[in-house]
């Protein structure tokens, strides 16, 4: 029988009330690569732009984006820690962000690429189609992930969050 | 029930001393898709260079693909054709591999002309999605991934994993 490679390591639903933040801590070292698979929306009233943090590190992050939104593309680029557009409460009441984010060779010693895919959806009004390159200019393990909405909002209740962890062998 | 296992590693390669290619040969054929993760750098002097796949040997004009990217100030979208299918877009920066995320749908089927859909994230150049077609009915037995097929190659540290991705 063939060896498993995809290992569901945690998992985080929000409750009534929401939170502020979504960390994973205390990842092992065992995988090869980690994904995490997010269903999410906001408290805030205007979209936010996600942000994300490796080892309660917010620095030496940046990122290039390709973004459509229904009628026209763009691309972006940053040196910060933001990730992808978010559903808010301006959008169509209980829908939520879908996002993909592809964390190869995490544990390792090089700087840390990775991949950030998502979507929002507005009930056929403007929304967003995001696919970004992002690089956490840092060799250390990455031990822990800690996702925010932005700004003070929360992400609210029923937004999912689960972490992957995926081996080669 | 018996738990059955759907991503299954066929190989691992990771470079050890620069080299101008990487081949997957003998692929089984058991699988319904693969996907190909690879973690890169380029042996050039500051270029960008694309993951380019050749299968089961064929160098023929029998290749083409269509591509959407971002540089971080605009986005463009263009096509190619040629002996080879282009997926994403690898940097040269030492230290800074790049990933990119190739899926190879139904390719152990003989009836068909294969895809290829990939996404490339070059954070310091890059961003793109990328389809792409083998125009053969052949299954994939084996794969070559080079950048471009130029003079260039993957540095040490560069990491390919093959995925199998088994249906129900």
């Amino acid at each position: 029988m063939a060896n498993p490679t995809l290992f569901q390591l945690a998992t985080t639903t929000v409750g009534s009330g929401g939170v502020s933040s979504v960390t994973f801590s205390s990842i092992p070292a065992t995988y090869t690569d980690l994904i995490i698979k997010a269903s999410l929306r906001t408290d805030n009233a205007s979209n936010l732009t996600g942000l994300i943090t490796f080892n309660g590190s917010s620095s030496s992050f940046s990122f290039r984006q390709l973004e459509g939104n229904g009628a026209s593309v763009a691309s972006y680029n940053g040196t910060t820690n933001a990730t992808n557009t978010e559903n808010g409460t301006g959008t169509t009441a209980s829908t939520f962000s879908s996002f993909e984010f592809y964390i190869p060779n995490y544990a390792g010693s090089n700087n840390k690429s990775f991949s950030v895919d998502s979507v929002t959806e507005n009930n056929a009004t403007t929304a967003y189609a995001d696919l970004s390159a992002n690089l956490w200019s840092n060799t250390a393990a990455i031990t822990s992930i800690a996702l925010a909405p932005g700004s003070t909002a929360n992400f609210v209740q029923y937004s999912t969050f689960t972490l992957y962890g995926v081996r080669n062998y | 029930m018996a738990v059955q296992f759907t991503y299954v590693p066929i190989a691992t390669q990771t470079i050890g001393s620069a080299t101008s290619s990487v081949t997957f040969s003998s692929i089984p054929s058991t699988y319904q898709d693969l996907v190909l993760v690879s973690s890169v750098t380029n042996s050039s002097s500051g270029s960008n260079y694309s993951l380019s796949f050749r299968f089961n040997g064929d160098t023929g004009s029998n290749y083409s693909d269509t591509y959407l990217y971002g540089n971080g100030s605009s986005a463009a979208s263009g096509r190619e054709s040629g002996t080879f299918v282009n997926i994403g877009n690898t940097t040269s920066i030492t230290g800074t591999f790049t990933p990119t995320i190739t899926h190879i749908m139904n390719y152990a089927n003989t009836t068909t002309y294969k895809t290829v859909m990939g996404r490339g994230n070059n954070s310091g150049a890059y961003v793109m999605g990328a389809v792409g077609l083998w125009r053969s009915t052949a299954a994939i037995t084996s794969m070559v991934i080079a950048p471009e097929f130029s003079a260039n190659n993957w540095n040490a540290g560069s990491t390919f994993t093959l995925y199998g991705i088994a249906s129900a």
